[in-house]
Parts: structure tokens; sequence; C-alpha cells
């Protein structure tokens, strides 16, 4: 009984945000607000016992490392950030969370540029190796605007387009599958668990 | 002042990262293991602020009663209702808590993100009736792609699976590629601007 409750409570939500289909309604309106309010609310127990818990109560009150009040104490300058006239001490955290972007210099360079690049720089031994050689250069090209896309540079450029449209069909491709799997889903719950659970 | 120190530490702090990023010493990894501890203690106090702004907002809303502020209501009970059930009777399997996560937030969710099924294929409507050449080999792409997932593909050529996986390992990889290599490059340049002073948009307005 406990399980059909559940199941009708799960299938009035699904049904109430498939109903923004036919039009804007209170029924999905309600569901679309409640749901950014559980999702939120999902997060703070989460949080509390991942990381506070953790990071803050235990090694302060248990393992006393009693100098963590520092960061405690710059965490909550954060929550100042809403004050008219203390909001400038909510820049100290997060300047201290945005120092780690000295590492991205380094990182960045490496994960996005330079490993992308040895992987890019296979001998060209089959079609498929030219084509994916091609592609990769016609679309850089296509991105460097110092340059107006006229005359032979313009038709590499064109070239570039055509690769990315390639690309971004695929992705279109595989995010409406993804989609669509959600939905079978969806549809799936609606009758194997909520109408087949009636009728047995 | 207000901004001058903030941006010093900022500034002080990346070159200190750049340094650890390549530099594998003993000093430096217990720099960044310090650097870790000290904001991982910091970091929860973010979700007040985040619980701060929604309850502001939503607040405002019913305040100055604008259209559809009812609905407000039902943002902050959900939000405190899920949170304080959540610390009452606990976060394991089996408690309210998951039951929540289950038969409300999932589904909705869930359900969210399979409207996109129906808008998307608004999209590529409107794709197609654009009649470029781009527009249509992107919609060839999408269809080639989408059919070599589902049998029906397969019915209709035996090939279409092998050539749809022929448009994700080449052509799209191809594309991939150029992009990864423009974020990285795009990556490393906001970084360096954050590192050198340059982009302050972090500090906020004001003083």
């Amino acid at each position: 009984m406990f399980e059909i409750i559940s199941n009708l409570i799960a299938a009035f939500f699904t049904l109430a945000i498939f109903s923004f289909l036919y039009k804007d309604n209170p029924f999905y309106r309600f569901s679309e607000q409640l749901l950014v309010g559980v999702s939120a609310g999902y997060a703070i127990p989460l949080v509390w016992q991942n990381a506070f818990i953790p990071f803050v109560y235990e090694p302060i009150f248990i393992q006393h490392k009693w100098y963590l009040f520092v960061p405690v104490a710059f965490g909550l300058m954060l929550t100042l950030r809403f004050s008219k006239n203390l909001s400038w001490l909510a820049r100290y955290p997060i300047a201290i969370s945005i120092g780690m972007t000295g590492a991205g210099v380094v990182l960045s360079m490496n994960a996005g540029v330079l490993v992308q690049m040895r992987s890019a720089m296979q001998p060209i031994d089959s079609l498929n190796m030219l084509i994916i050689f091609v592609g990769t250069v016609t679309v850089m090209l296509y991105f460097y605007f110092s340059k107006a896309h006229t005359g032979l540079y313009g038709k590499f450029t064109k070239i570039g387009i055509w690769f990315m449209m390639i690309g971004f069909g695929a992705s279109f491709g595989n995010t409406v599958m993804a989609r669509l799997s959600l939905l079978i889903g969806r549809i799936q719950f609606l009758i194997n668990d909520v109408i087949m659970g009636f009728i047995k | 002042m207000k901004k001058q120190i903030p941006l010093f530490i900022v500034i002080v702090l990346s070159f200190l990262f750049a340094a650890w990023a390549v530099v594998p010493h003993k000093i430096s990894e217990e720099f960044y293991q310090g650097y870790l501890v000290f904001v991982r203690a910091m970091s929860p106090f973010g979700v007040i602020l985040g619980i701060m702004s929604i309850t502001m907002v939503n607040t405002v809303r019913i305040k100055r009663k604008v259209p559809n502020w009812q609905y407000s209501y039902v943002t902050l009970i959900a939000v405190y209702a899920t949170a304080a059930i959540g610390f009452i009777w606990g976060t394991s399997e089996g408690s309210p808590y998951i039951w929540i996560f289950k038969n409300v937030q999932m589904p909705m969710s869930a359900t969210m993100f399979s409207l996109l099924a129906f808008y998307i294929s608004t999209a590529a409507y409107k794709a197609f009736r654009a009649r470029s050449a781009e527009a249509t080999v992107l919609l060839i792409a999408a269809i080639i792609v989408m059919l070599g997932q589902v049998p029906y593909g397969v019915m209709i050529s035996p090939k279409i699976p092998g050539f749809a996986q022929w448009i994700l390992d080449v052509p799209n990889l191809a594309s991939k590629r150029g992009f990864m290599l423009g974020v990285g490059l795009g990556m490393t340049a906001v970084s360096l601007k954050i590192m050198l002073g340059i982009e302050r948009a972090y500090l906020g307005g004001g003083d």
C-alpha cells in the first residue's frame, strides 16, 4: 500500500511536469518550484554530513585543531555578501578560493592544449587520420578572428564550419537519445509501476 | 584597500600555485595539502550563502507580490522542510529524506530533462526550415547518430551503426579536438589574466 501511494505521488509530479507540454499551468508551476526547493534542501544535510562534520567539526572539536577557526571565520565572511556595509569582507574567502587559478595556467595548458596536441600529432597513415587532421586544423582556423574569413582562408574556415556542424549534429543526436531514454523511463514507470501496480 | 588586499591575496596565491604545478617538491606538496585543509573547512559555508540567497529572492517576491508570488512559498517550504527531514530522521536508506529523493526529486528532475526531448525536436524542425547547407549537415549527422543507436537503424541498413560510429570517431573527434584546443587556450588566457590581476570581475562591484 505504501509503495502504491509513493508511486502515485511520483506519478502525480511526473504528469504535472508533462502537463507543460500542453501549456503553462498551476500544476507545472507548483512542481517546478517544488523541484527547486527540494533540490536545494536536499543538498543541506549532505553538505553537513560530507563536508561540515569531517572537515570542520571533527578536526576542531575532536582533534582540537583550533587553527581551523581561521578558515571557518573566512567561510562565515561569505555570508556577509548580502550586507550593505560589510559585503566587501566576502571578497577574502572568494580571493582565497580564486587563488588556485594560478595552477590553472599550467594545468589547463597541459590538459587542454599539450595533451590534445600530442593526441592530434599522429602519423597520417590512413584517410581517417587525414580527415581528423584537416578537421582539427580547420576548426581552429575558424576561431582565429584576427584575420578576415575571406579568400582561400575563408574556404578553409568553411570546411571548419562543416566539421563543426557534424560535431554539433553528433552531440545533438546523442542528447536527443539520452533525453528519449529518460522519456521512455518515465513512461515505463507510469505504465509498469503505476498502472500495472493498480491492476495487480 | 577593500579591493587591493583580496587582489594581492589572489596574485600571491596564484604565483604559489603556478609554482606548485611545476615544482614537485615536498614543500610545495605540503603547501597544497595545507591549502586543501583550509579551503575544505571554508567550503561548507558556501551552502549558507546559497540558502540565504534562495530565501531572500523568494521573500522579496512574496513581499512585493510579483506575478505568481504564491509559488515562492512552495520553494521556501520545500527547502526548509527537506533539510529539516534530513536532519531529524537522518539520510540513511529507508529514511523519509531518501523517500523524498526517490519519489519527489528524482521523478521530477528526470521528467524535466525528458521534456527536452520534445523541445529538441522543435529545434530540429526549425533548423531544417532554415534550409542552409550547414543546418542540413547538422541534421543528417544527428539523424545518422540517432539511427545508429536504435534497432530501427539496422532495419533500414546494417551499415548505419558502423557509419554512425565513424561519424563519432572521425569528424566528430576532429571538431571536438579543435574545440578542446580552443577551450584550453582560453582557460589558460583567463587564468593568466586572473593571476596577473587584469581580470577582477570576481571582486564584484562597489568600493
